[in-house]
């Protein structure tokens, strides 16, 4: 597929030329849990600027595909290469270091914690103390609320004000490409808008994001790109426009996802 | 137990009526022996005194500060060991029954050590010095077997259930006594003789200077230990991995080493608190950890498994209330022999605590999901 990747929607902040290689890539990966085939023979491209979306019900195999992206999960064969450097072997941490970063689904906070303590977690493997400032600096330019709760206990905050904190806490990893596990997931209608208004903002800025998805429509309405899958294989990889255009995806799939 | 929370509203049970009926009687007998001790401070020929307790004798200011401050040293010590059973409970989720045997061995590194020390004379002519001396072998040796006890006994066990480890942990705690018999024995071995100012009543407060000196050492251990919890990023990494193990190994915390340090941490609060026994009462034996090991477990229940604080305010909880609590609330009621009381007078304040308050003093309601 890397062969004809369409090219990224406009207002994108990277420029793709046509030959430049893809950020994070999974070459022909299978897994398995036990005797399931959780994913079978899935190619997928993420490039420098992109806002791509994966797309599926449940049991696809969407956290599957994070899970081998992050090191959590080992392929049983294919390849997951990070900036062109296959990192099949590689421990979470090292991939966390070298720039992928995932906010989990239902935000998993460390409620326990203060907000301060949250964002800090975040830039655990990094040691450039000023730039670590600075970031947290833009973190707060973006959601200026989470400044101001910053010396409370995170489980004290509402449920957006968690999804600031969330996202703020993997922006401070200094990543390259950030996964979202479904951040539509156990927020209230008004609270999923604002978390696309959120991801397409720090897309804005700059940032590579690859999305899982089971909202499609709302996936699609922000993203360049993305892949359906289905049990453990990709059924369809197209633009989001033609995607969200597409019979099989509005007959199979957006009938039991639209919300 | 089920939480009370999801009790309420539903209809209550005989044995809802039978825990009531417990906690107003636990209620009441303490309530009563307190007053009946009151009344006989007051006058020793007061009727209601007379009537709990004809052969009422009464404490002295002097015998009742005296049993507090035993009891502040002793809790002191309970609440450093309460240190290794919380924390190890709040990143494994388990409970480390061996952690007992880490403070004897603490205990027994000391002996070897301080004996050593004063065959060599260092012990008469540097007391304090050598005090520092066994500490830190004491603190190195016990993190190292608590690290040891880990990654062999423990690590191997990792995602099984809960109840593995702990049944695995009372094996460590039978290993660990046994080889301390084939290596050093089985019988009571004792510490060198302490200086005078250790033994001796001081003009200040009236207290031991060895209660003084353990008193002291358990605070600082206990700052440095909340320090480096609290307010290091090591410490931080052990609060994270805590409350979500697979979060902040997204966040690049290597869990593994984590919960090493979290063990070395508690094996050194042990090794603290095994000095400071011997300090006080100069003699150890292969058994030494099974009941303070014990007694500081329930003082971790008592203040909130998991909660640093509450460790500490359990430990103090339970000392003092075994050292005190004979002679102020049952003898006054007329109970027999109370000084052998200590123990049960320990484990009745575990009970009373989880009947009032089944999560502990400072606990907060346990997380529903099974962690391993």
């Amino acid at each position: 597929m890397s062969t004809e990747h369409p090219d990224p929607a406009a207002g994108v902040g990277g420029e793709v030329a046509g030959g430049a290689a893809p950020l994070l890539e999974m070459r022909s990966v299978n897994a398995h849990y036990g005797a399931v085939h959780a994913l079978a023979d899935v190619n997928l491209a993420i490039y420098q600027g992109e806002l791509v979306c994966l797309l599926g019900g449940n049991a696809s195999g969407k956290s599957t595909t994070l899970k081998t992206l992050l090191g959590m999960l080992k392929p049983t064969s294919g390849e997951v290469v990070l900036d062109g450097e296959v990192v099949n072997d590689k421990p979470t941490s090292y991939r966390v270091a070298r720039g992928v970063t995932m906010v989990p689904e239902n935000r998993r906070l460390f409620k326990r914690l203060t907000v301060r303590e949250n964002l800090d977690l975040g830039a655990y493997l990094r040691t450039d103390s000023q730039q670590i400032a600075a970031d947290m600096e833009r973190v707060f330019e973006l959601f200026p609320r989470v400044k101001e709760r910053l010396n409370q206990k995170s489980g004290t905050l509402s449920g957006g004000e968690q999804q600031m904190v969330a996202i703020g806490r993997a922006l401070m990893a200094a990543p390259r490409v950030l996964l979202m596990d479904e951040p539509s997931m156990g927020l209230a209608p008004a609270l999923v808008q604002q978390n696309f208004e959120l991801i397409s903002q720090i897309h804005e800025a700059g940032l590579t994001v690859f999305m899982v998805e089971q909202n499609a429509n709302m996936a699609l309405s922000i993203a360049d790109r993305g892949w359906v899958l289905q049990t453990g294989r990709v059924v369809l990889d197209d633009t989001a426009e033609k995607l969200l255009a597409h019979p099989d995806l509005q007959a199979s799939y957006l009938g039991t996802a639209e919300q | 137990m089920v939480p009370r929370t999801l009790r309420r509203g539903t209809p209550r049970t005989g044995v809802d009526w039978f825990l009531t009926f417990l906690r107003v009687s636990a209620l009441t007998v303490v309530a009563l022996g307190l007053l009946a001790f009151i009344a006989q401070e007051i006058d020793s020929d007061n009727p209601f005194a007379r009537w709990a307790n004809p052969d009422a004798t009464g404490l002295t200011g002097e015998q009742f500060w005296g049993l507090v401050v035993s009891g502040v040293s002793q809790g002191a010590m309970y609440g450093l060991i309460a240190l290794g059973y919380s924390m190890v409970y709040g990143v494994l989720g388990f409970i480390n029954f061996a952690h007992g045997e880490v403070f004897m061995v603490g205990a027994m590194t000391g002996m070897i050590t301080s004996n050593k020390l004063a065959d060599a004379g260092m012990w008469e002519s540097n007391f304090i010095g050598s005090l520092v001396l066994i500490v830190v072998v004491s603190v190195i040796v016990c993190s190292l077997t608590a690290v040891i006890m880990e990654r062999v006994a423990y690590r191997p066990l990792r995602g099984q259930p809960r109840l593995i480890p702990l049944i695995t942990s009372i094996g460590v705690s039978f290993f660990i006594q046994n080889a301390s018999i084939v290596l050093l024995g089985p019988a009571a071995k004792a510490y060198p003789d302490v200086p005078d100012w250790v033994k001796t009543k001081h003009t200040f407060l009236q207290i031991e200077g060895s209660r003084i000196l353990v008193i002291l050492v358990a605070a600082a251990s206990m700052i440095c230990l909340w320090y480096v919890v609290e307010r290091t990023k090591s410490g931080r990494a052990m609060r994270a991995v805590a409350e979500d193990s697979e979060i902040a190994a997204l966040m690049g915390i290597d869990v593994n080493r984590t919960i090493v340090k979290v063990f070395a941490l508690g094996g050194a609060m042990a090794g603290m608190a095994g000095i400071l026994w011997g300090i006080l009462f100069r003699s150890v034996i292969h058994s030494t950890g099974f009941l303070p090991g014990i007694k500081a477990f329930s003082a971790a229940v008592v203040g909130g498994i998991g909660h640093l604080g509450g460790a500490m305010t359990g430990g103090l909880t339970i000392g003092v209330a075994e050292s005190v609590g004979p002679l102020v609330i049952l003898e006054p009621l007329g109970v027999s022999g109370v000084s052998q009381l200590r123990d049960a007078v320990a484990f009745a304040v575990l009970i009373g605590v989880l009947l009032l308050r089944p999560s502990g003093i400072f606990g907060e309601r346990l997380p529903a999901e099974d962690r391993t």
